[in-house]
């Protein structure tokens, strides 16, 4: 799907339309305020959240800090079960790498579990150009798919979709893919979600190749698992001869009594539930039991050159679950959409620009897509200071400095677009340590207060054209306080 | 005890109302205030919006002003976490930088006795009821970083609860941003205005006469939506409500 | 170079501003999360089982190793199903009752052969009482992982209390990961539409959970 994002226009443009669209508006606030109440219950169940937590961030970190000892580790493991581990420095070797094993099996479709990873990398669009068509299988992802639409959200990409809509695309679209949706279908949750059972089994049932991700990597045991609820997952990882993994490298945790911190925190923060409907785990291959060929490709794509920033290597913690997304009162305002990437809200705005870097006008507005209302820190499982990164990002945009793109050094530019503004910065900044200039300004705004408009012209219109502006008082406080002196003086 | 009033560049410019019922109410609990004529601003809009090394001087100015008191009091959540979580952060920052230990020194000397307004009443001078008088039905909203960054916890609410004639009503989704968010209200602006609609809404559905909250900033801009959207409420800063006695009522 | 060499150095050169730090793995984590929450007795841990397992919409039925059998026969008589799938080596006792037609799972039977056939029955390795989760482990009383997903109704017997645990951290300590693992919390469902659960998807629809034991004990809730 990444290819569907190349061009988009920065933040603002994007979100202005979203704002204005009633529908979307309205899908997006039922869909994450219900979830949010629900994770809210599902996280105060547990008495020990804090210390889960704490574990989770102290486990992803450590193993970041040696995260070439533990992806040889893995490397091993994995191995020895009777995987097959390959390595990606970018997307586009990852595609080949796919690719190429898909032609081996002589097969021209696969089943796909959902996974960020594959979609960060448009693995399907490059499967396409080989002549290779992949099925999207999970509920969310087929309407994304059948209704040539782009994800949303982490975890339900069609989360800007309601139920009509949904049953639309359905009805539309089913027939063109495979078995056509059932006549007189409603659009009541449980028959939509028959109608993809019925669509998708003969896909299943056929299928000799499967693609996934992972949600997390053992080293320690070489054990991958995948967090899922409808089955699909399943369907995908046992049922096909061949199963390729595509997993970004930061999945890695180092032993398995290490999944009993993400086993807990995860599905509370996503789905908001004790557990979700299924887990798999799997080790290499087992005889008589699954897919007899596995390959795993280790992913890098700008998560070394993340890694390499120290503010922002903490984003490489997330577990995906999205929880920051169902928070965040921009993401519902301005939809999934307007971040122009396969990672919206806030993780997606500050995973996004250092994935990609921040040449491109939609990456170098991600870092200003928040208020910095901080709602994302506090329910995030791994305790990634997501308002942390993003002011660090936004220094990368406005004064440049040293980064490292695609295992280099390279030293930035300050953002042109910004330049007006650093120049209002560097003037409110003297201003700020000669005390007497402000308060010269302070007494002119005083004194011509009454010829101040309501409006403001040129950029002041972004605040004037929805909010009124404060009346502007008669004297500045410094100057009330020296006059009566401290109040004490007469004055009222 | 005596205490520095750190007002912030936004209250003395546009609500010196705010300072002087800060000046009122600490006075009138036995607290002597001074208002340093040096102060300017912390610096957060510049940090915010990513000049965190045009921030730097201002740090050390606020630092030079504000050292030598016992307290540092402020009616700002932002301003007031901007000293206490990212003075710190800037410290580090610098040091990592390897430019030395000099800039993380300078601001130790303010971070740990600057306090914003109301937990400087409840933690430090121990009081709820500060002898306020204001008959009115209000509604309060904690504004983020007073409530996530300094963590304020149910202490305005408890100072609201102690004042004499005042109905507080619950907001609906009283912890979500208003959309302020300093450079955030003016470069997203469609998502900001539409944040600040749905608070004035919620507010709107309370029935209260006024929305408080504990920083003018985030109020400048749900007042500015109120009176686009013709609501009849007021934004009041919390300051003006503690004040605010029976002999002396605001206005 | 090879990809490998490259993301592995890509890697180092990345950390090259962190510090050494050879503390050993088991001090850098703090553990001081709960094993399990809550003080129950091993009772109240069966009973939270059932309830969890019920609360995700799973059919909890409690029963006696003598009673089994004619349960079982029951469950499939309800459903009327005629093709019963069933591992290698679930105990035959467990069967022995019931009618219809057994469909032995063998290495050559193909999804499709899998996708004719109504209902499977299993053990399994071990249930989890906090989450309302049942784990399979390939063991040959639960035989290979699609058998259990490919049928639209699983009946899954646990015996309790031996099988049961209270957390996740306590399931994983007695889970072999050289095995291929299914943790099934409830029947197959979905957050997709609306981020509201809805149950039945992909996998069996129907989930019943037979909790067997010595001991003569209420049934929950058939």
């Amino acid at each position: 799907m990444s290819g569907t994002f190349v061009g988009m226009p920065a933040f603002p443009k994007a979100a202005h339309e979203a704002v204005g669209n009633q529908t979307l508006r309205g899908n997006l606030r039922h869909a994450t305020h219900t979830i949010r109440a629900k994770r809210a219950k599902a996280v105060a169940e547990v008495s020990d959240w804090a210390a889960l937590r704490e574990a989770g961030k102290r486990i992803k970190d450590h193993t970041l800090r040696h995260l070439d000892r533990y992806l040889e580790q893995l490397e091993e493991s994995v191995t020895a079960a009777g995987g097959t581990v390959h390595w990606a420095a970018d997307a586009e070797e990852a595609n080949r790498i796919v690719a190429q094993l898909v032609k081996e099996t002589g097969e021209s479709e696969v089943v796909k579990v959902k996974s960020m990873a594959t979609q960060e990398i448009g693995l399907n669009e490059a499967l396409e150009a080989e002549g290779i068509r992949a099925y999207e299988t999970d509920l969310a992802e087929l309407i994304v798919q059948l209704g040539k639409d782009r994800p949303s959200h982490i975890l339900v990409p069609a989360i800007h979709r309601n139920r009509g809509e949904i049953r639309d695309i359905f009805e539309r679209e089913m027939s063109e893919w495979g078995r056509p949706a059932p006549e007189g279908l409603t659009d009541t949750p449980a028959e939509l979600a028959e109608a993809a059972r019925l669509h998708l089994r003969e896909k299943f049932l056929r299928a000799k190749v499967g693609i996934s991700g992972a949600n997390f990597m053992v080293a320690e045991t070489g054990t991958l698992v995948v967090v899922e609820s409808e089955g699909n997952g399943r369907m995908c990882l046992t049922l096909p001869e061949t199963l390729i993994s595509v997993v970004g490298i930061e999945k890695i945790v180092p032993t398995w009594r290490d999944l009993e911190v993400f086993l807990q925190t995860l599905p509370r923060s996503s789905t908001a539930e004790r557990m979700n409907p299924y887990t798999s785990m799997w080790t290499g291959t087992t005889d008589g039991d699954g897919p007899q060929t596995f390959h795993l490709v280790l992913l890098d794509n700008g998560r070394t050159d993340t890694l390499a920033d120290e503010v922002g290597r903490q984003a490489l913690r997330c577990i995906r679950c999205s929880a920051c997304l169902n928070v965040c009162p921009v993401y519902e305002r301005a939809g999934g959409h307007a971040y122009g990437s396969v990672y919206p809200g806030p993780i997606g705005a500050i995973l996004s620009p250092q994935l990609r870097g921040t040449a491109s006008e939609i990456d170098a507005s991600l870092p200003y897509a928040s208020s910095l209302c901080g709602a994302c820190y506090e329910v995030c499982p791994v305790a990634i200071d997501i308002p942390e990164v993003l002011v660090h990002l936004r220094e990368r945009v406005v004064e440049g400095g040293q980064v490292v793109r695609e295992g280099n050094k390279v030293v930035l530019q300050p953002a042109k677009g910004h330049a007006a503004e650093r120049t209002a910065m560097r003037a409110a900044r003297w201003a700020f340590t000669h005390p007497g200039a402000l308060r010269t300004g302070q007494r002119l705004a005083s004194r011509t207060r009454r010829l101040h408009p309501r409006t403001l012209p040129g950029p002041g219109r972004a605040w004037s054209d929805s909010r009124d502006l404060p009346a502007v008082p008669a004297e500045p406080f410094r100057d009330w306080w020296q006059r009566t002196n401290g109040g004490k003086g007469g004055a009222k | 005890m005596r205490v520095a009033l750190f007002l912030t560049c936004v209250n003395d410019t546009l609500y010196p109302d705010t300072g002087r019922a800060v000046v009122k109410l600490l006075t009138r609990l036995g607290v002597e205030v001074d208002f340093p004529m040096a102060q300017t601003c912390c610096g957060q809009a510049h940090y915010n919006t990513g000049y965190r090394h045009e921030t730097e001087p201002l740090a050390r100015h606020f630092s030079d002003v504000f050292a030598d008191y016992e307290a540092i009091v402020t009616p700002s959540g932002s301003c007031g976490a901007m000293v206490r979580e990212l003075y710190p952060r800037m410290g580090e920052r610098a040091r990592a930088e390897g430019r030395g230990d000099s800039l993380a020194a300078t601001l130790e000397r303010v971070v740990p006795k600057t306090y914003e307004l109301t937990e400087f009443l409840v933690d430090v001078l121990g009081v709820t009821d500060v002898g306020a008088c204001y008959p009115h039905r209000v509604t309060y909203h904690p504004t983020c970083h007073g409530l996530r960054s300094l963590g304020l916890g149910d202490r305005p609410r408890r100072l609201l609860e102690a004042v004499k004639g005042l109905e507080l009503v619950e907001l609906p989704g009283a912890e979500e941003c208003c959309g302020f968010g300093g450079t955030f209200a003016l470069k997203n602006a469609d998502v900001s205005a539409a944040m600040g609609t749905d608070k004035v809404r919620n507010a709107e559905s309370t029935g209260a006469e006024v929305l408080c909250a504990a920083d003018n900033s985030c109020l400048m801009h749900i007042g500015g939506t109120m009176t686009r959207l013709d609501s009849g409420m007021r934004p009041v800063h919390i300051a003006e409500i503690l004040a605010s006695t029976e002999e002396e009522p605001a206005a | 170079m090879s990809s490998r060499e490259r993301v592995l150095g890509r890697v180092r050169r990345a950390l090259a501003d962190v510090p050494k730090d050879d503390t050993p793995y088991e001090q850098v984590v703090p553990r001081d999360y709960l094993r399990e929450h809550g003080e129950r007795s091993v009772e109240e841990t069966v009973n939270l089982l059932a309830e969890n397992l019920a609360d995700y919409r799973a059919l909890v039925h409690r029963t006696t190793t003598d009673e089994l059998p004619y349960l079982i026969m029951r469950l499939l008589a309800e459903r009327g199903p005629q093709y019963v799938l069933v591992p290698p080596w679930l105990p035959p006792e467990w069967m022995s009752a019931a009618d219809p037609t057994r469909v032995h799972d063998r290495a050559v039977s193909t999804p499709h052969e899998l996708d004719k056939v109504d209902s499977v029955v299993t053990g399994c390795a071990v249930a989890i009482a906090e989450t309302g989760t049942i784990v399979l482990d390939g063991s040959p009383d639960q035989g290979r992982r699609r058998i259990t997903l490919v049928p639209d109704h699983h009946i899954c017997v646990v015996r309790v209390p031996e099988q049961v645990v209270s957390s996740v951290p306590q399931a994983l300590e007695r889970l072999d990961p050289a095995r291929p693992l299914t943790w099934i919390s409830g029947p197959s469902a979905t957050s997709d539409i609306e981020l509201d659960r809805v149950e039945g998807v992909h996998g069996p629809r129907t989930l019943e959970v037979v909790l067997v034991s010595d001991q003569p004990s209420a049934d929950v809730n058939s």
